[in-house]
């Protein structure tokens, strides 16, 4: 870390920096995009992952916390913060054509805090409505119902968007654009359709039947659980987590639990950290199968859809048994899990561990073993590795581009350091690779599995924690591998019982920001069987 | 003129005011012996062959997969032809949050919905807001923008719970009037005058 | 056998007794069309119940149960449903041709399946270009599902009926091809002929390898002739949410859904009567005893079981694969299909020509 504020301070001495979880530079907004680039691109640091970008507001200002990864300096992290005083005009240089996948994020920043990215292409609301007043997350945002009522009319002006450019004399200005040209042919995919797993819309302009770009307009489930978190107390704002990407419920809901002991430096009791990874595995495995039924369903085999859900309801009793509920588990508490094991549930897993092997050749033989879903699946929806890294494409869909990213590996947290599991690699690059990396990940689930069912640790499934949970002032990230990729928190405390600031990393939240990149060129129902191999989780985009 | 469920004594499923109100009234008004069995008829064939329209926005679809995987299988009551299409389907099954951007949508596939037409909220976001109802987009309620039958709790609700609401469903069609009743246009078209109706909302 | 002929020629005969010949030819003309119409919605419905009760077997699952016993009533249920739904008619759309569609998918597979020999004497015409017949009358239905897709004035529906043009007009290609084949081997087009020729053994075994590899494509063909999976792309659910038909509600919906299944039917019929004898029992040449057991088994009884199992064959595989995409569709026809069939087609008369068959 020394290293990295020594090259920093050589390249920005103006930049001060802020020791905690992660080293915090703290730069000025007019540097702040040469430093992004010189943080890219600079030998020794090489931060080629945006992780996260949370906007913030700190009442005298407005800004953005950008969290960088380095693959190269072992997946080392820092975070820069960036603040500009001007609440009622405030600007930020756009870093979305160093890092891509700041495109989606810095609309994201803009819905929620109106700060414009200068040189930002797209410059329009993203889960919001074109006609929303304000802009919610401000601390001073009008939350009176009589501004925003329900709407009973249709958007306008969907097809315009506003790009601000700096000339050379730095003076910016507004440049009126158009997402589609007046003789395209759109086709206007969602947000009620079966294809987009949930209400996904994406607007395609096509020729003939092939993709030419590929439009998304998300937030038709945008639910403000980041404002909702400010109002609440710390354990009232874990609930969130089941709810956004539910089928990474425990592996969400761990993150957050994580985040917020690290922040009360509160040692979790052994036995609680193995069910806590038995669980995510688990929710892993119940992913996966989900995935695979729904791609198969999305291809038109719609047996082996049903297949796929014979093993998933096992995993489900599995969860109800232990848990108490089919979805939306609740099952991670602050500093431990919230009830002890079923007396059923080794002897369950156990069964599962068993049956797995042979159900993933049955899957094989009825879907992928087929010669018309490999030629649907093979050589569409190219992702190249560095366009994963650029769009910060993480979990089987990243690692099918054969980028090395898991988070259980890079950042090992709970018992994941100790137990044997490889970290599954296709370097296809294509939907099959993405689909077949899902189905190996089944198998090293099972191992990991195998190697804890017969050794979980008797004593405490909780720590002690205070009745009412108050972190100290500052700022924490933490992330952990979900089903669909590298899941972050950001908790930024004031001290007092509820958080100031939350922001969930979603993955899908990057793997939608690729569909543009992976969809043009290829065809209609290729755009259906790439979103079904990326498999986002609409609730986890929206948020 | 009980309403007859299958496999279901009346006695046991008999905790539905609404319903026993509603079969009150109408016996009271009594009805023509030929028109009342065609009734009869016709209100079989509805409630045993409900289409759902696909419409799942977050985690109750994904139950309501499961409703239609194996171990549940709708397709025992008739349910499972699933249509993509508005205007070949029966009902929509509100399976999750309504949020602002999502309303006039929801509202239009409803009129996108061929006669006659139901609407089940499912889960505690269609029913209320569920978790979410303080925040500044979510529409507290579908209800509020739309005329709703059934509501099904639970966060979300197990199959088991879809079933029950469901037959719910088939109940309040086998007592309904499709000669000579009120027309469900007019009270549709009533009910859209209303809503959304203005609320003060906390948040 | 039991000639149903004798039946039909009696009643002619009654008839004739007290009416002039004109009435009695109408009187007829209407009972065959009510008879045809009456099994024409009954096979539909059947079959809906048929599909659902297999796919759901295909899928460890049960099926329909709770309407009737083993929810044979299910699709009764859905008719009357289907029956007194709204019809909505759209702005901004050919309302004429929009109405029109539905009704022309729907007497084309009606014609289609009066052309069918449902058992010995049991046809309604006896034509001398049958089989051409049957295939001109199925080009109809392409017409009805391309206006269908364009006065919908939806980008769903348009694609889905370009889609289904495409691929109507190419398989019928094959579908024609592997005919013809089995029309070179068999010497006529006529129906009854066509049967009768099979008293022997089925032309599939009669034509042996030609015969088979033209079975195969047909029935390949025959999939996407009736826009069934793995060629379900006009009306793909997943990509184009109900294709064509989107905007269609009510019993027009009902007309393209009863057609979709009853077309099944027809080309599952048009393959036994091809393949596999028609309303032919199964002859051995040389058996007496087993084909005279054969024949006490009534010849509609073959007709109907027959085709149930080709239609069981093609609803199988409808479940179980996935869906093509549409250049992969395309190119395989033409790249590799119709060649074959063509291919097929010289392989046949070269060995009715040296007379390499039984």
């Amino acid at each position: 870390m020394s290293e990295i504020k020594e090259i920093i301070s050589r390249i920005l001495p103006s930049a001060t920096f802020t020791e905690g979880d992660t080293l915090m530079v703290t730069v000025d907004e007019k540097d702040w995009h040469g430093f992004a680039k010189a943080l890219k691109e600079t030998k020794g640091l090489e931060f080629d992952v945006l992780s996260a970008v949370v906007g913030m507001d700190w009442k005298d200002s407005l800004g953005v916390v950008y969290y960088l990864t380095s693959t190269s300096r072992n997946w080392d992290v820092i975070s820069v913060k960036v603040a500009v005083a001007d609440r009622e005009n405030p600007m930020i240089h756009s870093v979305c054509d160093l890092w891509k996948v700041a495109n989606f994020q810095e609309r994201e920043v803009y819905d929620f805090y109106g700060i414009k990215f200068i040189n930002h292409p797209d410059m329009r609301r993203f889960f919001l409505r074109n006609d929303w007043k304000g802009h919610p997350l401000r601390k001073d945002y009008d939350a009176d119902p009589k501004l925003n009522p329900i709407p009973t009319e249709d958007e306008k002006n969907e097809d315009d968007t506003v790009s601000y450019v700096e000339d050379e004399n730095g003076n910016v200005k507004a440049v009126p654009g158009k997402v589609f040209e007046e003789d395209e042919y759109v086709v206007n995919i969602g947000p009620q359709h079966p294809s987009t797993h949930g209400v996904m819309r994406f607007r395609a302009s096509v020729d003939g039947e092939t993709v030419k770009k590929v439009d998304v307009v998300s937030g038709y489930i945008h639910r403000g659980i980041e404002k909702l978190s400010e109002g609440l107390t710390y354990p009232q704002i874990l609930h969130f987590t089941d709810r956004m990407d539910y089928m990474s419920a425990h592996q969400n809901r761990h993150c957050l639990c994580m985040c917020i002991e690290k922040a009360m430096g509160l040692e979790v009791p052994r036995r609680a950290q193995v069910i806590r990874v038995m669980m995510d595995e688990l929710m892993r495995i119940s992913s996966h199968l989900l995935s695979f039924g729904c791609t198969a369903m999305d291809l038109g085999a719609t047996t082996a859809f049903f297949y796929g859900f014979r093993e998933r309801e096992m995993i489900l009793d599995i969860f109800e048994k232990t848990c108490g509920a089919r979805m939306s588990m609740n099952y991670n508490v602050i500093g431990g899990v919230i009830a002890d094991l079923h007396p059923d549930f080794v002897k369950d897993v156990k069964e599962l561990i068993n049956i797995m092997p042979s159900r993933l050749k049955e899957y094989h033989k009825v879907f992928s073993g087929n010669l018309i879903a490999k030629n649907r699946l093979k050589k569409v929806g190219h992702l190249s590795k560095e366009d994963a890294i650029n769009y910060a494409i993480t979990g089987p869909s990243g690692r099918g581009s054969n980028w090395s990213c898991d988070c259980r590996k890079k950042h090992p947290y709970a018992v994941y350091s100790e137990v044997e599991f490889d970290e599954v690699l296709g370097d296809g690059c294509d939907s099959y690779s993405r689909y077949m990396v899902r189905m190996k990940e089944i198998e090293q689930s099972c191992r990991i599995l195998e190697q804890l069912v017969d050794r979980i640790p008797e004593g405490d499934i909780r720590a002690q924690v205070p009745k009412v949970i108050k972190l100290p002032v500052g700022s924490w990230y933490q992330q952990v591998e979900a089903s669909r990729g590298t899941f972050g928190v950001y908790i930024e405390s004031t001290g007092e019982k509820n958080p100031y600031r939350v922001h969930f990393q979603s993955p899908c939240f990057n793997l939608v920001g690729v569909m543009d990149l992976t969809c043009s060129g290829y065809m209609i129902a290729d755009l259906i069987t790439i979103g079904a191999a990326l498999d986002f989780v609409i609730p986890d985009i929206d948020r | 003129m009980e309403v007859k469920i299958k496999s279901i004594k009346h006695e046991d499923f008999k905790d539905n005011e609404y319903i026993d109100k509603l079969v009150e009234e109408l016996n009271a008004t009594g009805a023509n012996v030929m028109v009342g069995k065609f009734d009869q008829l016709i209100n079989w064939g509805i409630a045993n062959s409900l289409w759902p329209l696909c419409f799942g926005t977050s985690c109750c679809a994904i139950e309501f997969m499961s409703l239609g995987a194996a171990r549940y299988d709708m397709a025992r009551f008739g349910f499972e032809v699933a249509r993509n299409s508005p205007r070949q389907a029966d009902y929509i099954m509100v399976q999750g949050t309504i949020v602002h951007r999502m309303a006039p949508v929801l509202r239009r596939l409803y009129e996108q919905l061929a006669e006659p037409k139901y609407v089940i909220a499912c889960g505690g976001c269609a029913v209320s807001g569920g978790p979410f109802k303080n925040s500044y987009c979510v529409v507290p309620g579908v209800d509020k923008i739309l005329p709703v039958d059934v509501y099904i709790p639970g966060c979300p609700p197990r199959p088991e719970a879809f079933f029950y609401g469901l037959m719910q469903l088939q109940r309040k069609i086998k007592v309904q009037k499709f000669f000579g009743g009120v027309n469900r246009k007019e009270k549709i078209a009533e009910f859209f005058e209303k809503h959304p109706e203005e609320e003060g909302r906390i948040g | 056998m039991f000639n149903f002929g004798i039946w039909t020629s009696e009643f002619n005969k009654f008839l004739m007794g007290f009416l002039p010949e004109w009435a009695t030819v109408l009187v007829e003309c209407v009972i065959i069309a009510v008879l045809v119409l009456l099994t024409y919605t009954v096979l539909a419905l059947f079959y809906i119940l048929y599909e659902r009760k297999l796919c759901a077997w295909f899928q460890c699952r049960l099926g329909p149960m709770r309407v009737g016993k083993w929810g044979l009533l299910q699709v009764f249920a859905d008719m009357f449903k289907i029956l007194i739904k709204e019809l909505i008619s759209l702005k901004d759309t050919d309302r004429f041709l929009f109405k029109l569609a539905p009704y022309l998918v729907i007497t084309s597979s009606v014609v289609m399946l009066a052309c069918l020999p449902w058992g010995n004497g049991l046809q309604i015409i006896n034509y001398n270009i049958g089989i051409f017949f049957i295939l001109a009358v199925s080009s109809v239905g392409v017409l009805g599902i391309l206006l269908a897709g364009w006065a919908s004035n939806n980008k769903y529906t348009l694609i889905g009926a370009m889609r289904s043009g495409a691929q109507m007009i190419s398989y019928e290609i094959s579908l024609g091809l592997a005919i013809i084949t089995i029309i070179v081997f068999a010497g006529t087009m006529n129906i009854n002929e066509l049967v009768w020729a099979q008293d022997k053994a089925w032309f599939i075994f009669r034509g042996h390898i030609p015969a088979i590899i033209a079975f195969l494509i047909y029935i390949v063909a025959a999939t996407a002739e009736t826009n069934r999976g793995p060629f379900d792309l006009p009306e793909a659910e997943h990509e184009l949410t109900a294709g064509y038909h989107t905007e269609y509600s009510g019993i027009h919906f009902g007309f393209f859904y009863l057609a979709e299944y009853l077309n099944l039917f027809i080309v599952s019929g048009i393959a036994s009567l091809m393949f596999l004898g028609g309303w032919m029992p199964l002859h051995i040449p040389g058996w007496d005893g087993f084909n005279n057991v054969m024949n006490y088994i009534p010849s509609v009884v073959w007709f109907l079981g027959k085709s149930f199992f080709v239609s069981y064959v093609i609803i199988w595989f409808k479940w179980t694969f996935p869906r093509v995409r549409i250049d992969q569709m395309l190119s395989f026809e033409w790249k590799y299909l119709m060649p074959l069939s063509l291919a097929n087609l010289v392989l046949m008369a070269v060995f009715v020509a040296l007379g390499w068959h039984f």
